[in-house]
């Protein structure tokens, strides 16, 4: 296979390789841009673990090659917090709520969320565990992680 | 965040705290070990067995050794030869463990087992290579099921002798028949649990770091840095003081990241070879297939009552499932299922018989609450017995359960319970579910044609061990030039708080603000010895060893203020990170100022400079006793024969709480995945030893939207151990898995279906009700 060259906005900065096209977009992050933040729980699509955002929307980046996102802006872990350093709205939530426990699940879960939120910013319960059902967490039972969602989408319309 | 500190030195424990983990985990800045980068890093991959039993008549590596990228393949005869020794310091050299080759030597015995190593530029060549690599099998019978692998031809371990690994019995079933023969009603069943795993998000993974002077380096995934390093000594037969294991972030263990396997002494044995660093990162296949398996086991259980509905015997035949490569020997805690069957209750007679057997499936592992079959099995016997004696289940647990004026309590074989308080749980948990207005909308509900239920379950069990390697816990304290203060110990940070609670604890040992601690874990070359997280140890072992160095380093900072200040020792006191004269606070010195004068020698005989000190705790009671109630609600769909959790209420007593969100945090994430193991989780095989669930498709895990809110009650009953505090890692997983299906069967009682085969999912669910006496109405 030849090996193909691949131009992606990771963060908000350029970053271009040569890759084989089999290299996974979760693997090109970690391996090819140091962004260990992305981690990879199953590699097949269930857990969320490696979700980061595909111009703007939420993607399993274990499910993609990074020569299918070529041109495309990608937002990891790494990035959502705001520029001038602190934790994004949904960040402090979950460390408000004790929404983590050992982390490994918490960079999809804080992706997916923040993606979420965007377009959900008044979920009722129901809505937030449904979104939720594509993220695993096996320590913390969840709760804490509904309740930081909860917590945040209040924050973010100026209840809270 | 929350936390009221008006006065001057109020205290950490006990507080709601944020935690300090948080911010480098929510941000992407964790180092688990795959995020572990070596300049020249290789990388590891396993080639594993395709068949359950197998003779190896050939291994050919040449395809994948000309495939360029390739740098080493191993099999059994290139790393099995350099084992010196192998055996955990928690079990010492003496157990009788099963023997366990690094890579499978002449024969395969699972799915799974490893067979090859390749060692190559990138995991994806790496994975090519395994693809090439040609092994010639010539199958053998093998032993799938283990309710007949005792009287199985065939043999697991041919060197054994027998597919019974060891078998240990109590008061024996015939002792105590007269005891069954006399009473009132006697209630017997086979109940059977499923396998399932203790599937962390991070699976396992190791980096070995050889350098040519001989000294190892190791990033693991691990619960025990510590053992972790003794292991490798051993194995390869050098000082511990050549190897170092540096543990930052691991993805949660529960178990299943406390031993040294052997995928990982592989890794161990192979570096030393390759002149250059190896990674292994076990992917999610792997995991199911080869990180092994826990639960998988039945228990013959009777229990004898009078009249009046009082436990006159009890009685358990266990028998558990260990797989071809059981780590540890698994029969000590097999002891433990039967030792603690009687619960909570008064029970003045009790016997029991544990076996253990080999099968040609993945090795039995340890897991949250490794014994809680005892709770399983005697929790749904006693709802069983309570619908035949026509006693309400709640009240036929009041009838029996201990209550505190009867503490100290030793049950029937043995175990002497104390600090615990099972009726106060109890009432507690009833208390907060309302009992009488559940049992009113449950009967309601039913004459609208819907099935609601309730499931009870209490339960008490030994945290922190305090023997052997158990024992002992370390930790360092000092106060920084810059006067902030730094707290070394093991740690085993896996998803337990363990440098929040560290941090929490020093700072109110030291009287420093929490802001001014930091602790540094996981790094064997800075921390003293420590076993690390298992066992629910944690909280009591580092608040003892917290407390025994702080009490060192705490007098040489009061000497140099006393000093300082120009007052005696007996009158500085330590807060808020400074010293303050007791008779004129105003009067006051800061640690940083503190930590100057010291670094400028100019002191009085006595009075030292250096402020720093070590101390190593040992446990002084054997173990330290939890207890806590679990009550579940929820509604069965009688066509589909899903469950729905409506409710789920845990009252738990683990004496005083270091941080209450740690604490509610720890019993959540172990009831879920109690709950996961009753409804969704299977690591199935089928008939031939191929494993079914070798993905999260097939292998299910609670999600957000199948789990219930857990509501939460507080008894503190102290533990005679440091702070009172008491263990609460592994109770969750322990509670749930009986409440729930207690919770089941009470909704299915109208069918008279009985309830003794779990996962109850929804297929089986509909398969009881076709088989019930009344049917499906
Ligand atoms: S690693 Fe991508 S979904 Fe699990
Ligand atoms: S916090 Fe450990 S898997 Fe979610």
């Amino acid at each position: 296979m030849t090996d193909v060259a691949v131009r992606l906005t990771v963060n908000g900065e350029i970053r271009t390789a040569t890759v084989e096209p089999r290299l996974t977009l979760a693997d090109f992050l970690r391996e090819y841009c140091r962004l260990t933040g992305t981690h990879l729980g199953c590699e097949h699509g269930v857990c969320g673990a490696c979700t980061v955002l595909v111009d703007g929307a939420a993607v399993r980046s274990c499910l993609v090659f990074a020569v299918q996102v070529d041109g495309s802006e990608i937002t990891t872990i790494e990035g959502i917090a705001p520029p001038g350093g602190g934790l994004s709205a949904v960040q402090a939530a979950f460390r408000d709520c004790h929404a983590l426990q050992c982390g490994f699940c918490t960079p999809g879960f804080v992706v997916s969320v923040t993606a979420f939120l965007r377009d959900h910013p008044d979920p009722s319960d129901e809505e937030i565990r449904a979104a939720l059902s594509g993220n695993l967490c096996r320590c913390t039972g969840y709760q804490s992680i509904v309740e930081a969602v909860r917590r945040a989408a209040a924050v973010a319309r100026g209840e809270e | 965040m929350t936390r009221d500190r008006d006065a001057k030195g109020a205290r950490y424990a006990g507080a709601r705290v944020s935690r300090v983990e948080d911010v480098r985990l929510l941000t992407g800045g964790g180092t688990f070990v795959d995020d572990v980068a070596l300049p020249g890093l290789l990388h590891a991959c396993f080639v594993r067995s395709p068949v359950a039993r197998a003779a190896i008549r050939g291994v050919d590596v040449s395809a994948a050794l000309g495939l360029p990228g390739v740098r080493f393949v191993f099999t059994a005869a290139d790393l099995n030869p350099g084992v010196r020794e192998q055996w955990h310091t928690s079990v010492g050299p003496k157990s009788p463990e099963t023997p366990r080759p690094p890579l499978a030597e002449g024969e395969v015995r699972f799915v799974g087992d490893p067979v090859a190593l390749v060692i190559a530029e990138s995991r994806y060549v790496a994975e090519d290579a395994c693809e090439l690599i040609e092994v010639d099998y010539e199958a053998l019978p093998a032993v799938i099921d283990y309710t007949t692998a005792e009287h199985s031809p065939a043999l697991v371990h041919e060197s054994h002798g027998s597919n019974l690994i060891g078998e240990v019995a109590g008061l024996t079933a015939a002792a105590l028949g007269g005891d069954f023969a006399a009473a009132a009603h006697v209630a017997g069943e086979t109940i059977y649990q499923q396998a399932y795993a203790p599937v962390p998000m991070e699976a396992r993974g190791i980096v070995v770091d050889y350098s040519p002077a001989g000294d190892l380096t190791i990033y693991a995934a691990t619960q025990a840095p510590h053992e972790v390093r003794l292991f490798c000594a051993r194995l390869l037969g050098i000082d511990e003081e050549r190897v170092r294991v540096v543990v930052r972030d691991t993805g949660g263990g529960f178990g299943q990241k406390v031993m040294v396997q052997r995928d990982e002494m592989c890794l161990m044995l192979a570096a030393p070879k390759v002149g250059a660093p190896i990674k292994w990162i076990e992917d999610r296949r792997e995991n199911l297939l080869a990180a092994g398996k826990s639960r998988h086991e039945h228990g013959a259980v009777k229990m004898a009552f009078d009249a009046q509905g009082r436990i006159q015997a009890a009685y358990i035949d266990f028998v558990a499932d260990c797989g071809a490569y059981p780590t540890p020997w698994p029969v000590f805690p097999a002891v433990a299922v039967g030792a603690l069957f009687p619960g909570p209750y008064r029970v003045p007679r009790a016997g029991f018989r544990v076996r253990t057997v080999y099968t040609n499936t993945v090795g039995r592992m340890p897991y949250r609450g490794p014994w809680q079959f005892e709770s399983l099995a005697r929790e749904v016997l006693l709802d069983i017995a309570a619908r035949q004696m026509e006693i309400d289940p709640v009240e036929l647990r009041r009838r029996n359960l201990l209550r505190r004026d009867e503490l100290p309590y030793a049950n029937a074989n043995g175990m002497t319970y104390d600090n615990v308080s099972p009726s106060e749980t109890f009432e507690q948990a009833l208390r907060m579910l309302d009992y009488e207005a559940f049992r009113a909308e449950q009967a309601a509900a039913r004459r609208a044609g819907r099935f609601l239920g309730v499931g009870v379950s209490n339960y008490v069990e030994p945290s922190t061990p305090g023997h052997g390697y158990y024992k002992r816990e370390a930790a360092r304290m000092r106060i920084e030039p810059s006067g902030r203060v730094s707290v070394f110990v093991t740690g085993g940070s896996s998803g337990n708080s363990i440098e929040t609670t560290v941090v929490q604890l020093a700072a109110d040992a030291i009287g420093a603000r929490i802001e001014d601690v930091d602790t540094i874990q996981g790094d064997t070359a800075l921390a003293g010895f420590g076993a690390g997280a298992a066992g629910s140890r944690s909280a009591s072992m580092t608040a003892g060893a917290v407390g025994e160095a702080a009490g060192l380093l705490r007098a040489r900072v009061v000497a140099v203020a006393a000093h300082h200040l120009g007052v005696a020792s007996d009158d500085v006191e330590l807060a808020d990170s400074r010293a303050f004269a007791r008779a004129v606070p105003s009067r006051s010195v800061s640690l940083r100022d503190i930590a100057a004068i010291a670094a400028a020698g100019e002191l009085p005989d006595g009075v030292e400079s250096e402020l720093e000190a070590s101390a190593e705790y040992k446990a002084k009671t054997h173990s330290i006793w939890v207890n806590a109630t679990h009550v579940c609600t929820c509604e069965v769909d009688i066509v589909t024969g899903s469950v729905r959790l409506l409710r789920y209420i845990v009252s738990e007593d683990c004496g005083p709480m270091i941080n209450p969100n740690v604490v509610e945090g720890q019993i959540a994430g172990g009831t879920v995945q109690g709950i996961g193991g009753v409804l969704f989780e299977h690591l199935a095989y089928d008939d031939a030893g191929n494993p079914l669930a070798t993905t999260f498709m097939d292998y299910l895990l609670p999600t957000a939207a199948e789990v219930p809110p857990i509501e939460f009650g507080h008894i503190e009953t102290p533990s005679p151990g440091p702070g009172g505090y008491k263990g609460v890692g592994e109770g969750g997983a322990i509670g749930a898995p009986p409440a729930v299906v207690n919770a089941v069967a009470d909704a299915l009682s109208p069918f008279g279906v009985k309830i003794t085969r779990l996962p109850l999912t929804p297929a089986a669910i509909v398969a009881l009700l076709e088989g019930s006496e009344t049917g499906r109405r």
